[in-house]
């Protein structure tokens, strides 16, 4: 590995982390699209503050950069306050607007600078390794691991700080206020913080590639953790894990490297998506049809209380009475016997007395409507679940 | 730029023509979106679309407008569903989803791109105008395929007009009535996700939401009734197109795309201040209005209780006592007097029967209220 291979990984890397760690807070608080406008709201901000100082290092343009990102959250927020529109759609209009500005000041002004939109929409992590800060004739490294380093330690710092401010602001916004924290103050400071994050990554990475860090790794750590530290955690485990993967696949590919770590960060997204233990969508689907089965079983054991002609339980007539499909009366009756619900005799159904127990139990707890006892009365009577 | 170069400049009529028609079905379009709160779906599919219109080059090697779209049509309407997906199976909610699909498409979408620019075949030049839209590569024959969208989706919107408001207020409902609410879904969504593909190539990825969205958010400031929306939102959006287009094309250096939309904004910031219903200026003078009455019903009250100590309840008393109550002007005073409430003498004022009447009921909840 060349010095330039392990700068641009380690820049990844902690790109990865300063956006995983607000984009948790961003996910928890369903405001992830946020990040998409603020990442295209920022042009006219960089587009300024390029003129006023013509410099494309300059602090200024990541300050002002960062204000308008501020600035399009605070507009929002008060188009959203007359009520007049949704808050979905006053993001949809503004950022577009602004994004509109910055291209219009672009074309008029600043065509002959390196400032060209593809840049920064799209980012380019491979030249990173070239703009190098120099401390008199020493070389300190690549400016933009930096730039990111200052901005991941800063956000470090304030979360530390402010943990528990923002945890409860967070998950209870009624408690938080009433015990004194100002929402507001909270909800600035993260927008800021983001702000300043989306800045500092986009000139590394790309408008797009830093929307793709702040939401997936956090959307992936949700689906697996109820707890917040180790969302956190989990997230920029996804994060570094992406940018390194991603850096790989796109040497192998000679391919954009912003386009491939977001490609893993899908792919593990997508993998958490669909294998995830309880949140998964494949445990979710398993744990549906078990439940729509057993109340089948329920609705089943009911008829069979209710009727005592044999000819409403021949097995064969069940189809018709119940109206269920072939498969899922056979589904039913396999798991009824299977747990000694019921028995057949001569192809009629009886329940058995421990059917009969459960039968009464599961109308009693659906009569008096408390249903966090029923998946305890599940587990003292089934052995097996379909 | 004269007036007669849009009918005699071919360029400039068909990049008119173009805007306009898109500029009408994203409005038109865009009014669903937004009522049923999905109004960064457009955000979300024209940066889905992208690794379509990558694959659809990958596959067929050609670079031939309408296969690039029809790729682009396949991965919006994926996007699309993997985003009801997600919302539906998981606990991430609508935003979570739609900036993941976003961003991960576009990703790769890019991955995409820029493995194609090194394959030898070197005919992929301009598959980036996709990203920023440019009007001025539309063609005539560009514009006969929105004029044929846009002819279809009017009558799918004519044909399924009753169901598809239904649904948008009322999806329960629509259910219940026995109206296949899932196949309405995917009509309307299929054709959102259509005239998104549509507007890429002319507005970009990252303008698409501001068409879909400016002119209805626009529209719906002037209407409560969803046709006059459906219309006011298509002519909204026609007008951006052409305004933009005018504008752009007077002077150098203005993309079409950012200028349609920021003519886009103005008409919303417009719409938001100026509508006579829900606009902020005239809420701002009804509200003044209401405050006005309120204060002088509040200066009523107050006389009333004064009036209500004399066994004579048109017995004059001085202004001056009114002064520890600061609720009144001369001007309201004045008001009052016009109502024929008080009587104002000098610097007496006296309440007419007409008066204390008004200002025993007014506190009663039982008497009806004129508002």
């Amino acid at each position: 590995m060349s010095n330039a291979q392990i700068e641009i990984q380690l820049i990844a890397a902690l790109v990865a982390i300063a956006c995983a760690l607000p984009g948790t807070f961003l996910v928890l608080r369903k405001m992830a699209m946020i990040s998409d406008a603020i990442s295209h709201s920022i042009l006219p901000g960089i587009v300024l503050g390029f003129f006023l100082t013509q410099d494309l290092n300059s602090p200024w343009l990541i300050l002002l950069a960062a204000l308008s990102g501020v600035l399009t959250v605070f507009i929002v927020e008060q188009i959203q306050k007359t009520g007049l529109v949704k808050e979905d759609t006053a993001i949809g209009l503004v950022f577009p607007a602004f994004f509109s500005v910055g291209v219009l000041l672009i074309a008029q002004h600043a065509n002959d600078v390196h400032l060209d939109i593809d840049a920064v929409l799209l980012g380019e992590l491979a030249f990173a390794p070239f703009d190098r800060l120099y401390w008199g004739d020493m070389d300190l490294g690549p400016k933009s691991l930096w730039v990111i380093s200052t901005i991941l330690l800063g956000t470090l710092v304030l979360l530390i700080t402010f943990f528990k401010e923002l945890k409860l602001s967070t998950f209870d916004k009624g408690l938080a206020t009433s015990l004194g924290f100002s929402p507001v103050l909270i909800h600035y400071g993260l927008m800021s913080m983001s702000s300043v994050t989306v800045v500092g990554a986009f000139d590394a990475v790309g408008a797009v590639l830093v929307v793709a860090l702040i939401i997936a790794p956090a959307a992936a750590a949700y689906l697996l953790t109820d707890s917040l530290k180790t969302m956190l955690v989990l997230s920029s485990i996804f994060g570094v894990v992406a940018a390194v993967a991603g850096y790989w696949v796109a040497y192998a590919l000679d391919a954009s490297i912003a386009g491939s770590i977001t490609t893993v960060l899908g792919l593990l997204f997508f993998l958490v998506y669909l294998f995830a233990p309880k949140r998964g969508v494949i445990s979710v689907i398993y744990k549906e049809k078990r439940q729509s089965i057993e109340v089948s079983l329920l609705t089943f054991l009911l008829h069979l209380q209710n009727h005592s002609q044999e000819e409403e339980r021949h097995v064969n007539h069940l189809q018709e009475h119940i109206n269920w499909q072939r498969v899922r009366s056979k589904s039913v009756l396999d798991l009824a016997l299977k747990n000694n619900l019921i028995q057949i005799d001569n192809q009629v159904v009886f329940l058995t007395p421990k059917g009969q127990e459960f039968t009464d139990e599961a109308l009693r707890y659906i009569t008096t409507n408390k249903e966090t006892a029923i998946e305890e009365l599940k587990d003292r009577f089934f052995l097996f679940r379909g | 730029m004269e007036l007669q170069d849009f009918f005699t400049n071919y360029t400039l009529r068909t990049i008119t023509l173009g805007t306009a028609l898109l500029g009408g079905i994203c409005g038109m379009l865009g009014s669903f979106a937004v009522l049923r709160k999905q109004s960064l779906l457009g955000d979300a599919i024209s940066h889905a679309a992208l690794p379509g219109i990558a694959l659809a080059f990958l596959i067929t090697g050609v670079k031939d407008s309408n296969l690039l779209l029809v790729g682009a049509l396949v991965s919006g309407l994926i996007g699309t569903f993997w985003i009801k997906g997600i919302v539906k199976r998981t606990r991430l909610k609508s935003d979570t989803a739609l900036g993941l699909v976003l961003s991960l498409f576009f990703g790769f979408g890019m991955l995409l791109l820029t493995f194609i620019q090194k394959l030898p075949n070197a005919n992929q030049a301009g598959l980036d105008k996709y990203l920023f839209g440019q009007a001025a590569t539309l063609v005539e024959k560009d514009v006969w395929v929105m004029a044929i969208v846009t002819g279809v989706s009017l009558i799918v919107l004519l044909l399924f007009w009753k169901e598809l408001k239904l649904l948008l207020f009322d999806a329960e409902y629509t259910k219940t009535l026995g109206f296949n609410t899932r196949f309405l879904d995917i009509l309307i969504t299929a054709f959102i996700v259509l005239a998104i593909v549509l507007g890429l190539q002319t507005v970009g990825v990252v303008l698409m939401s501001a068409m879909l969205l400016a002119p209805a958010a626009a529209a719906r400031q002037w209407t409560n009734k969803l046709s006059t929306m459906v219309g006011l939102a298509a002519l909204f959006g026609a007008f951006a197109g052409v305004f933009g287009t005018a504008i752009s094309a007077s002077s150098n250096n203005l993309s079409t795309g950012p200028v349609i939309v920021l003519v886009a904004a103005a008409f919303v910031l417009l719409s938001f201040v100026f509508s006579p219903g829900r606009g902020l200026l005239f809420r701002e003078i009804r509200f003044q209005r209401n405050r006005n009455t309120l204060k002088e019903k509040k200066t009523l009250a107050f006389m009333h209780q004064i009036a209500q100590t004399h066994e004579d309840i048109s017995h004059p008393h001085a202004i001056r006592i009114l002064n520890n109550f600061q609720g009144f002007t001369r001007r309201t005073l004045k008001k009052l007097e016009e109502q024929g409430l008080i009587q104002i003498e000098g610097q007496m004022w006296s309440m007419t029967p007409q008066g204390y009447e008004e200002a025993e009921t007014m506190y009663s909840p039982n008497t009806p209220e004129h508002e």
